[in-house]
């Protein structure tokens, strides 16, 4: 088996992995079902979030920290898009 | 023993993720879906962090994994609250369980910020008082 060298830490990674993967899935479901544009903002800010922790998994995975700098800057950017999307959608509802 | 604490809590995290995106799916309402959406996976991201911290355990590892923490709990009520604040001025329907909306009950909260939804609300009470 191909499984045979990976740590204990290591096989907790792959299962988070899967698990997380399935959440994606779940969460992308939402996003094409939601019935209204917050919900969609809604799902979107989940995946990123999601994405966070995929990429903590990868760091442990792979005994690799530069994978951190991109959970960085995935929390800036989820963060960002987010407050952006709200501020439109409330400027649309004032007129 | 550190190994077995590291694995619990990615296992963990990844299934309060799960839950979340689960409790996204399944909730009848925007608001009560915002309310799995925020709160849990941030709680996950923090428990799987805290495994990344412990499984390094090097300084620059747990600055950076506690730099990304704070910054999840401090800006994901935030972005809830105005993704929450601008679906209610949208006029996303509530729950038909829904037992209180304080905002209905006091427009002037809404008329303050000149939104469509608040100055009709305003605009009703102003006719029921001219009615008396």
């Amino acid at each position: 088996m191909a499984f045979e060298h990976l740590t204990v830490v290591q096989h907790a990674a792959l299962i988070a992995l899967g698990i997380l993967n399935i959440a994606a899935a779940v969460a992308l479901w939402r996003l094409l079902r939601g019935p209204t544009l917050p919900d969609r903002v809604i799902a979107l800010d989940l995946i990123a979030s999601i994405v966070i922790g995929m990429i903590a998994a990868y760091a442990v995975l792979t005994n690799l920290k530069v994978m951190l700098n991109a959970a960085v800057i995935i929390a800036l950017i989820s963060f960002l898009g987010t407050v952006a999307m709200a501020r439109y959608l409330e400027r649309g509802a004032r007129q | 023993m550190m190994e077995v604490l590291v694995a619990i809590l990615l296992v963990l995290g990844a299934v309060f993720y799960l839950i979340s995106a689960i409790g996204t799916l399944r909730f009848p309402d925007l608001y009560i879906r915002m309310h799995a959406a925020t709160k849990a996976s941030a709680f996950a991201s923090g428990l799987m962090l805290l495994g990344v911290i412990l499984h390094f355990g090097e300084w620059a590892v747990t600055l950076e994994s506690l730099l990304i923490i704070a910054f999840v709990f401090l800006t994901a009520p935030i972005a809830g609250h105005m993704i929450g604040r601008a679906a209610y001025y949208l006029g996303t329907p509530l729950w038909d369980g829904t037992v209180v909306d304080e905002l209905k009950q006091r427009p002037e909260a809404l008329r303050r910020e000149h939104t469509g939804r608040g100055e009709k609300a305003g605009e009703s009470k102003e006719s029921h008082n001219a009615s008396h």
